[in-house]
């Protein structure tokens, strides 16, 4: 989903650069406000993981094969704000070094990867994964947070970028957002599982991580997670509603991929979707709109099986390491 | 298997462009970009002459050239996934023209600047330009040790498929997923010690 240069019009370009820039600034400070060393290194090395691990291939059928994005896993495991500086300094080096993705569009790129994907992703965690006890079945929650929130944030960030491209007349909206958004529905399935399964092998291998990071989720200070929040709100409000009067048909498909869920969940910000999402839905025939609602519903049920199938059984037991699969740490 | 050697750069070849400075650098692939942007879809002469001075400099720069087009490579499959959808509406030809030159241009240009130009250089203009420290020392962090756990995990890997006779699919992902979890463990307890070093040696302000 890397947009290289040439493909987004100036306007769009800077639209976008406006709108990354706040947020990555809110982060940046929010992750400043840590402690010094301890959470510079975090970062730097967490964002050298992503890298490494964005280049592991999980073979798919047929020969293709795809790999973890990364930003829901980051967001869960270190926080939203760690989550955007994180998945910022990837796309940066990515661009300026090895030319993956454009440098007039790195603004768009941020904002479609690095914003909309971990803050949606976070949004839904947390609504789904709640406050719930330690133990299994709070694993089995999470897991399956984990995984719907990967997918759900995978769709968003390609209906984001769908809009941008939209919007830069590449193409016709009713081509480029089915187009975008049924790839990366697929896609997103992919992410969603290996989400779901390198979190269970965290949650197996050192519990003390898993609930570090649990624990930390009530300690989010509301005011800088609210611009966040907002800036991912009005990227989906700015580059998707505009098809509710061109597109009607395919913004009830989208609302219903991503309005329904997200916007509820994006931390209580005014939802844009939703304004426009009921006369679409009272003016276009509802067969296609039931279609994707029953897809969303389907994920769904397959991403709480997913994290009960997955959840670690004996984990509230166990204080420290698993023994079985490899010694934790001290390389 | 894609690994560190996929990731070196040239920037160790000494030409003019090499020795200019990297802010003027930046801005000129910036510039570059963004007036591409603003050339409409018809002008495709223009887009034609913009690839021709991309070449140009490529020779200034005595960049091999076999390597770098394979690089820019790397980045076609997304640009022509979307150049053919733009082929489904009206003048549609030209569009796809536009995109495909464009974004040729564009990823050649900033290939240049990676190749020319060391990523200490690139930083210390960032920080001129105030990027906020958090950022770019993330991104220092990132660039020092990135070789490091692509290493890593390169090796882990190596030795999974060793010691694994024949795994299915789901055995595949299950291995593939405990490398990425060990290797976010390692990488939080390297941050520890690299944390550690850091305080010992008085930097990091905290």
């Amino acid at each position: 989903m890397h947009i290289p240069d040439g493909l987004l019009s100036a306007p769009v370009s800077i639209a976008c650069a406006a709108l990354a820039f706040p947020a990555v600034g809110t982060a940046a400070a929010r992750a400043r406000s840590g402690t010094g060393a301890r959470e510079a290194a975090l970062l730097g090395v967490t964002a050298a993981f992503v890298f490494a691990a964005q280049m592991i291939n999980f073979p798919v059928a047929g020969g293709t094969s795809g790999h973890l994005v990364g930003g829901v896993l980051a967001a869960v495991l270190l926080g939203p704000s760690a989550a955007v500086i994180v998945m910022t300094a990837v796309l940066a080096l990515q661009c300026l070094v090895f030319g993956d993705g454009g440098l007039l569009a790195l603004g768009a790129n941020v904002l479609n990867m690095a914003v909309v994907n971990p803050l949606v992703g976070y949004a839904i965690y947390r609504v789904m994964a709640g406050s719930a006890a330690r133990g299994p079945s709070s694993y089995a929650r999470r897991l399956a947070g984990a995984a719907f929130a990967a997918w759900t944030a995978t769709v968003a960030s390609a209906a984001t970028c769908a809009g941008e491209l939209v919007l830069s007349r590449v193409g016709a909206p009713s081509v480029v957002l089915p187009a975008m958004v049924g790839v990366h529905a697929a896609i997103g399935a992919g992410e969603a599982l290996i989400t779901a399964v390198v979190l269970a092998t965290v949650m197996r291998l050192r519990p003390d991580i898993a609930d570090r990071a649990r624990s930390s989720l009530g300690r989010d200070r509301p005011g800088g997670i609210a611009v966040l929040g907002l800036v991912a709100a009005a990227a989906l409000g700015l580059f998707v509603s505009p098809f509710a009067c061109a597109w009607p048909d395919g913004l009830e498909r989208v609302v219903e991929r991503l309005g329904v869920e997200p916007s509820r969940a994006i931390l209580s910000a005014p939802a844009p979707l939703r304004g426009y999402a009921i006369p679409g839905l009272h003016a276009g025939v509802p067969s296609t709109s039931l279609a994707a609602l029953a897809g969303t519903l389907l994920v769904f049920a397959c991403c709480v099986a997913v994290g009960v199938w997955l959840a670690p059984r004996r984990a509230a037991g166990r204080a420290t390491g698993g023994p079985d699969i490899a010694p934790p740490s001290r390389s | 298997m894609s690994g560190v050697h996929a990731l070196q750069t040239h920037a160790d070849i000494d030409s003019p462009l090499r020795r200019a400075p990297a802010s003027a650098k930046l801005a000129a692939t910036l510039a570059f970009a963004v007036a591409l942007a603003l050339v409409p879809a018809e002008r495709w002469t223009w887009m034609v002459a913009a690839v021709a001075a991309v070449a140009v400099l490529y020779r200034v720069a005595r960049l091999p050239l076999g390597r770098s087009l394979a690089r820019v490579g790397i980045a076609q499959p997304f640009v022509l996934g979307v150049a053919v959808l733009a082929l489904f509406q009206g003048r549609g030809l030209a569009v796809f023209l536009a995109i495909a030159l464009k974004a040729t241009a564009c990823v050649a240009a900033v290939q240049l600047l990676a190749a020319t130009t060391r990523f200490d250089d690139l930083l210390a203009v960032l920080r001129r330009a105030r990027i906020p420290e958090a950022l770019v020392s993330t991104l220092a962090l990132l660039h020092r040790y990135l070789f490091v756990l692509v290493e890593e995990s390169s090796r882990m890997r190596r030795a999974r498929r060793a010691r694994t006779w024949r795994a299915g699919l789901w055995e595949t992902w299950k291995a593939l997923a405990s490398v990425i979890a060990v290797s976010f463990v390692r990488s939080l307890a390297r941050a520890e010690r690299v944390s550690a070093a850091m305080r010992a040696r008085g930097g990091g302000g905290s």
